[in-house]
């Protein structure tokens, strides 16, 4: 394959990457914005999600794509609650205090992952994607006749890529509608402001933050049950999806939700392209080196505001 | 209406209230005054649930607010104003109003009440909080804790840094307020603006209950000022 067809391959799985990136990203993004907390299980919840997804097409069986939209209810729903009950069993209990949280959910992270092992087992199990229909791709060429579309062998994705990424790009729509449209956001903004203040206008703080901590760690099981089919799911698979979100969030502007959606859109194209090309080791330590490079010169994030 | 009972609270270890008590009546204006740090913030504070108390207990109207969770405290109608205005400041006036509305489930009737008690901000609902002047951040704190239809109102030196008309103008809104029947705890650094609108003024001195006085009293008795504020 030429070179540029080759380009547009590989920009296409990097925009599959991004685009579950940015779910799981904005999770942890809306998680540190509101409630000043950094999760560091918040890559065992996105493992969670990918596990119930399996457990759930498994336990149903039949067409793939009944499995697949069970899951994707299920995952999100099952995870965000049990998020919830560890903030207020364990994040609560030690009154959001940032260090103590760090340790907290380091622990979580393991409780979870060991749970997991347990329950699951250490294989990788594949989900079928609901749908895969193969798509092949044109090119436009400079022929002796001038342009002409051209239909380079290997040139193709899969129909399940292309609902990936539309499937997160409509959730993120929805996320920014919840913030900035609803009462629900306009509490999550006042609360994320000045806690005191939320409190002294009847907001039950401790509740917001129940609701923001399962919000974000369903936002990282849903971003699972995307990837899932394409992936595999696996007790160790969080890793990867924390450290990029990390990145992310630090590139993006600690809580600024459009800044995270970019910047995952930044590191997941190019962890993509980079991976495609040269190879995955490269793309991580290009991105680390870029999350230096920001916390040396532009600490609160390439398109945070300076005002926080 | 509000009864703070023989308060103890404070940080950690280090207590600023000690056995503080007070009584604020329906319709009266009360000025609390005090010196930097002698605790009149963290009397708020404390009324407001925001602080746990040590000891002693804050009712209103036979409720015991110090029993109740601090989200709690503003819907037995608690209005305050704290001091640096506190003002969700990337969100708009009009957000703000309706954080305000939201807590007591009040609707347009009040929300256009209160606008029209600060005609400044319905002219700036679409700003953002944080760029608005001084005045006008001042005028959307009182109007924010408007919006809960407060019996008791709690404001913390809401002239700071106000001019004189701006300073007339949050007067006249307290005297309306206290007409209506509702309780005014107000902490007030300047004597002359104490003198315009109290009804009777208490002193803190390092988190204890001094004198409570009328303050036709103190327009006699400039002694008294002198010895709780050394001015
Ligand atoms: N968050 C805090 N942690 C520890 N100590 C505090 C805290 N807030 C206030 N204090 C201390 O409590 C004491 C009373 O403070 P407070 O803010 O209530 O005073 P104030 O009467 O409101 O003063 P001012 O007139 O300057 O506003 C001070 O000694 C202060 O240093
Ligand atoms: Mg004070």
């Amino acid at each position: 394959m030429e070179f540029g067809p080759y380009l547009m391959l590989a920009t296409l799985e990097g925009a599959v990457s991004a685009a579950v990136l940015a779910l799981t990203a904005v999770g942890l993004s809306l998680v540190f914005g509101v409630m000043r907390v950094v999760n560091v299980a918040h890559g065992e919840f996105f493992m969670l999600g990918a596990v119930v997804a399996w457990t759930v097409a498994h336990w149903l069986g039949g067409h793939p794509a009944l499995g697949f939209a069970l899951a994707l209810v299920v995952a999100p729903v099952a995870v965000g609650g049990l998020a919830a009950v560890a903030d207020w069993l364990v994040l609560k209990r030690i009154g959001y205090d940032p260090e103590r949280t760090i340790v907290a959910t380091i622990g979580l992270l393991y409780i979870i992952q060991q749970g997991a092992l347990m329950g699951f087992g250490p294989e990788a199990r594949p989900v079928e994607p609901p749908f895969n229909t193969r798509l092949a791709l044109p090119w436009i060429e400079w022929g002796e006749e001038g342009l002409r579309l051209v239909w380079p062998w290997g040139l193709a994705t899969t129909s399940y890529k292309l609902f990936v990424i539309l499937a997160a790009a409509a959730v993120l729509l929805g996320v920014w509608a919840l913030m900035a449209r609803s009462r629900a956001g306009l509490v999550m903004q006042a609360t994320r402001e000045d806690r005191e203040m939320a409190l002294a206008f009847a907001i039950p703080v401790g509740r917001v933050y129940a609701g923001v901590f399962g919000l974000g760690a369903g936002l990282a099981a849903l971003a699972a049950v995307l990837i899932v089919p394409i992936q595999q799911a696996h007790y160790l698979m969080g890793g990867d999806p924390l450290l990029l979100s990390f990145i992310v969030v630090i590139i993006g502007g600690l809580g600024s939700l459009p800044g995270t959606v970019l910047a995952a859109v930044l590191i997941g194209l190019t962890d993509g392209i980079v991976s495609v090309f040269f190879s995955p080791t490269l793309a991580k330590i290009l991105a680390t080196l870029l999350v230096a490079m920001v916390l040396v010169f532009r600490p609160q994030g390439l398109f945070g505001s300076t005002a926080r | 209406m509000l009864r703070i009972e023989a308060v103890d609270a404070g940080y950690g270890r280090a207590q600023v209230l000690r056995r503080f008590s007070l009584e604020v009546a329906a319709g009266e204006v009360l000025c609390l005054l005090g010196r930097n740090g002698a605790g009149k913030t963290t009397l708020m504070r404390a009324i407001m649930g925001h602080l746990p108390l040590m000891g002693g207990a804050i009712r209103l109207e036979g409720v015991e607010l110090s029993a109740l969770p601090p989200h709690e405290v503003p819907r037995q109608g608690v209005g305050y104003v704290p001091q640096g205005r506190r003002l969700f400041g990337d969100l708009t006036v009009a957000q703000n109003l309706a954080i305000g509305l939201m807590a007591r489930g009040q609707g347009e009737e009040t929300r256009e009440w209160v606008l029209g008690l600060f005609p400044r901000l319905r002219e700036r609902l679409g700003q953002r909080a944080r760029t608005l002047s001084g005045g006008e951040q001042q005028m959307l704190a009182t109007a924010r804790a408007l919006c809960l239809r407060p019996r008791l109102l709690l404001m913390d030196e809401p002239t700071e840094g106000l001019q004189p008309s701006m300073i007339e103008a949050i007067r006249q809104v307290v005297a309306r307020m206290r007409d209506e029947g509702v309780g005014i705890l107000l902490v007030e650094q300047r004597i002359d603006a104490v003198l315009a609108i109290a009804d009777r003024v208490a002193f803190i001195e390092n988190g204890r209950g001094g004198e409570v006085v009328p303050a036709e009293q103190l327009r006699r008795d400039h002694a008294l000022v002198e010895r709780y504020l050394g001015v």
